[in-house]
């Protein structure tokens, strides 16, 4: 512990400022920390948490439908499918109760039913209704919470914010972790910040796909800088690919976009049974359409989990049943609620989510179904930390979707909004605390300090490198090209011929790269293209880790899947025997040699058992 | 799905806040209606790149339209021609082959621009930070159903919580006019029973705290018409009540 008045003597630097970083960084402040917060967007309320529609889980048992803290424990290690620790769970679950009530009080407009009390909706992987919700919007009102207690701490003086500024380098002095290296966007200006610890709440690297739904800057960058000065990376190949999002309508695509899960509740999931189906799909007959997951999945249904789902739409797809000019999609169809519950109360459900898709696609899902295809959503894998969500390198801490600790191989629905506040608001305010009280009136490394000088004339280098190649294609070409192999070979699908392809293939186009980069522009003013640039740059070297790990892991489980370990009708096949372990990579300063850690799992409540959705 | 052909852009450049800006014009020769808006401008900021030269800066991130983070005048309506819409989820089909288009970034002058159209709109936060929350520190919140709030009165306050805060009703207001943002946050607090305890204080703070920055609201509506989440001008009418009465209000508190 640090007893109040001393906190104040504690400078804690906090980089990112979606859920997790907002969250950590305002309960810091109220604590009596000194805190800084660092954004590379204009605002912290512009963090991709935002985008996050269904809702958020929490084990209240408003329905009086049999949920428990125990009940939500078991659904999220189980939806990991075994490997996720044990321990970190059952907190998050206890905390998760916590979370409602805080956002409650800090205005969060939450779905009500008349009576006035809260809403709730039922998700993938679930039987209880334990998910809150504000309209198809959940993440920005979350986010909106978060980034206002922020702005009050803001506006109080406890926290300086730093905005438009990304991190581009973690120092460590004597093995721990020193502060950060930035980069002013605005001006390119390299600038070291030193404190007490730094909390990393950077977000997850589902860009590595180049399409995915995440944000355009979503990225790898601070997490791989901190694995790059010796922070363990753990599980990166256990990515998720959601079940529904709008499909890939061309090649030049910047992102994808989510349609939420919830729709699963009232849309039906289904394909034509006649690959060869060419009649306007109102006139295909109910008994020539699959509703597969109904018919492989009856206990779950169309809220089979997302690794499940996604599979299933992937095997449809692969066998011609697809729909759509490039038959590319799954159609998720509401005419059977809008039959049964009027299409006023689905508007009203998901209004916003139909509106989205319209305008996308130009399609109107009242009056024909909607398209979906799986598309790379979030990343479970993360810096690993420890129970005090503390990484490999002490005084370093990680929160959110960027550490890998609490969804194993596979993350259920409206858990990621769950985690994120549940680190920041309620776990890491207080596990930062023994780390500090050891430093308590002993002087910290100054920014004048040889490893501050080093690693900003480090990465004024790397940044003015980028401008020196002057070759011909501009990073969004590598980019592309580099998603492209790292989502045929580790993606939905995996084998050892395909990673071992991957293998070869992606350092070459990183030599490439380095070879034939251009960008334009000038280091000392604002430039997109240069920030993009150093980006891919990390996702190069993530994606090898990424098609490692996968290699690495000789079994199936969650969203890692490998096509040589399944069941004869090609279900993921666990082998708990030599895989129930957190592959934790440590950095060798070769990208293609990593060292490898294992972290065995023990579960002392939950006992293995293959995870059933039939 | 078909392709528009031989489309016209204007866009605005400008090197930096104090440099002269410019108009430069560039065309598309042949792009899907498929395409997104801010897609077309990749490929044009590609080409660029490829022909040695710097590519267009504009501001954008989730391409979903939630985060706020994208902007634009095109053709002089700040995000486009279609109703409800940002920038982002703008798709080519709006517009017709050989189209004139305009970029602009936001013209507004509580919101410098940074370069060509990125703008700096930090202003909105400065009004949040004045008094845009619930002071509600973790920890010491009651069970969450203790207050039941009306179903009606939810459904208000998350009407007017939906502003992504991307500064559209600003850039669309003949006098760069906050209003609509500040009004949106303060209906969307004063609304709720959460939000009563501070509601005069904050709106005191907030609205001054506009008035520092931004010009002053004469009732023209446009911030309505160019918002993409068609957030209503009521908004602003629960501001304007809820600020004269802060006046009395206030007194009344400090005088206890």
């Amino acid at each position: 512990m640090v007893n109040p008045s001393n906190k104040r003597k504690f400078k804690i630097l906090v980089v990112g400022t979606g859920l997790a970083g907002a969250s950590a960084a305002a309960s810091f402040g109220e604590l009596g920390y000194e805190v800084e917060a660092f954004t590379f967007h204009d605002s912290p309320r512009r963090a991709h948490s935002i985008a996050a529609q269904g809702g958020i889980n929490a084990a209240k048992n408003y329905q009086g439908d049999g949920d428990s803290v125990h009940r939500l424990f078991y659904d999220t290690v189980k939806g990991g499918d075994f490997r996720a620790r044990e321990a970190n769970v059952h907190r998050l679950a206890e905390v998760s109760v916590k979370i409602i009530d805080q956002m409650v009080a800090q205005g969060v407009p939450f779905a009500r039913e008349y009576g006035g009390l809260l809403a709730n909706r039922s998700f993938g992987g679930a039987q209880v209704s334990r998910t809150f919700y504000a309209r198809g919007q959940t993440g920005q009102q979350l986010l909106i919470g978060a980034y206002q207690q922020l702005a009050r701490q803001i506006g109080l003086g406890n926290v300086k914010l730093w905005n438009r500024i990304e991190l581009v380098d973690v120092v460590t002095v004597d093995d721990k972790c020193a502060g950060i290296v930035t980069r002013d966007l605005m001006n390119g200006e390299v600038q070291s910040h030193a404190g007490h610890a730094v909390v990393l709440a950077t977000g997850g690297y589902g860009n590595a796909f180049y399409l995915s739904t995440n944000a355009m800057a979503c990225n790898v960058t601070a997490a791989w800088r901190a694995h790059r000065r010796g922070a363990a990376f753990a599980n990166p190949s256990y990515t998720q690919i959601h079940p529904t999002c709008i499909p890939q309508a061309d090649d030049f695509q910047s992102k994808l976009t989510l349609m939420s899960e919830s729709l699963r509740n009232d849309g039906r999931i289904w394909v034509p049974k006649d690959a060869d189906e060419t009649r306007p799909v109102a006139q295909i007959p109910e008994d020539e359409r699959d509703y597969y997951l109904e018919r492989i999945y009856p206990s779950f249904g169309n809220l089979a989990p997302r690794d499940v789902s996604s599979r299933a739409a992937k095997r449809a797809v692969d066998a011609g049943q697809g729909v759509g000019p490039l038959k590319n999609g799954v159609y998720l169809d509401f005419a059977e609620s809008i039959n049964r519950l009027g299409l006023d109360t689905i508007v009203e459900r998901y209004s916003n989510l139909f509106e989205m898709y319209e305008r996308i696609t130009g399609e109107d899902p009242r009056e024909s179904p909607m398209r979906i295809y799986p598309a790379s959503h979030y990343t479970m894998g993360g810096l690993w930390v420890d129970y005090e969500l503390q990484t490999t390198i002490p005084g370093l801490f990680c929160i959110g979707e960027a550490n890998f600790s609490d969804h194993g191989a596979n993350r259920l629905g409206a858990s990621a909004l769950m985690q994120g506040l549940s680190d920041g608001y309620f776990v890491l305010p207080y596990t930062i605390a023994p780390y500090l009280s050891d430093l308590l009136n002993k002087p910290i490394p100054e920014t004048t300090h040889e490893a501050f000088v080093t690693a900003e004339k480090e990465a004024r280098d790397r940044f003015q490198g980028y401008l020196d190649i002057g070759g011909t294609k501009g990073p969004d070409h590598f980019h592309r090209e580099l998603g492209r192999i790292i989502w045929d070979y580790c993606g939905m699908d995996r084998s050892q011929i395909g990673l071992e392809k991957a293998l070869a293939e992606i350092p070459a186009l990183h030599a490439e790269f380095k070879k034939d980069l251009r960008v334009t522009g000038s280091g000392s003013s604002l430039n997109q293209t240069l920030e993009k640039a150093a980006r891919v740059d990390d996702f190069f070297e993530l994606g090898i880790l990424m098609c490692q790990d996968a290699l690495t892991r000789e079994e199936s489980c969650g969203g890692h899947f490998r096509s040589e370990h399944q069941t004869d009708d090609g279900e993921a096949l666990r082998n708990d025997d030599d895989f129930a372990h957190v592959t934790a990579w440590e950095w060798s300063g070769n990208p293609s040699e990593p060292i490898e850690h294992r972290e065995k799992l023990e579960y002392e409540v939950v006992h293995f058992a293959t995870r059933s959705y039939k | 799905m078909s392709n528009l052909s031989n489309i016209n852009l204007k866009i605005w450049r400008q090197d930096g806040p104090d440099s002269q800006g410019r108009f430069e014009t560039h065309q598309i020769p042949e792009i899907s209606d498929e395409a997104s808006f801010l897609e077309m401008l990749d490929i044009l900021n590609e080409r660029l790149i490829e022909e040695g030269k710097e590519a267009v800066v504009f501001d954008h991130d989730c391409r979903e339209g939630i985060c706020g983070t994208c902007s634009l005048m095109i053709d002089g309506q700040a995000h486009g021609p279609q109703r409800g819409t940002a920038t982002c989820q703008l798709h080519m089909r709006q517009f017709d082959s050989g189209a004139e288009i305009v970029i602009e970034p936001w013209r507004a002058s509580a919101f410098p621009i940074i370069k060509d159209l990125m703008v700096d709109r930090s202003p909105f936060d400065r009004i949040v930070e004045a008094g845009g929350y619930i002071t509600a520190p973790t920890g010491g919140a009651p069970d969450a159903n203790l207050i039941p709030i009306p179903k009606p009165v939810a459904d208000a306050s998350m009407d007017a919580a939906a502003c992504i805060g991307c500064g559209a009703c600003v850039a669309a207001c003949p006098n760069g006019a906050a209003s609509l943002f500040t009004g949106a946050k303060i209906s969307h607090l004063n609304l709720l029973p959460q939000g009563q305890a501070e509601r005069y204080k904050r709106t005191e703070a907030m609205v001054e705290e506009m008035d520092s920055h931004f010009g002053s609201c004469t009732n023209h509506g446009e911030c309505e018409a160019a918002c993409p989440k068609e957030i209503s001008i009521d908004n602003i009418a629960t501001m304007n009540a809820d600020y004269a009465r802060s006046k009395f209000k206030n007194r009344k508190a400090l005088s206890r």
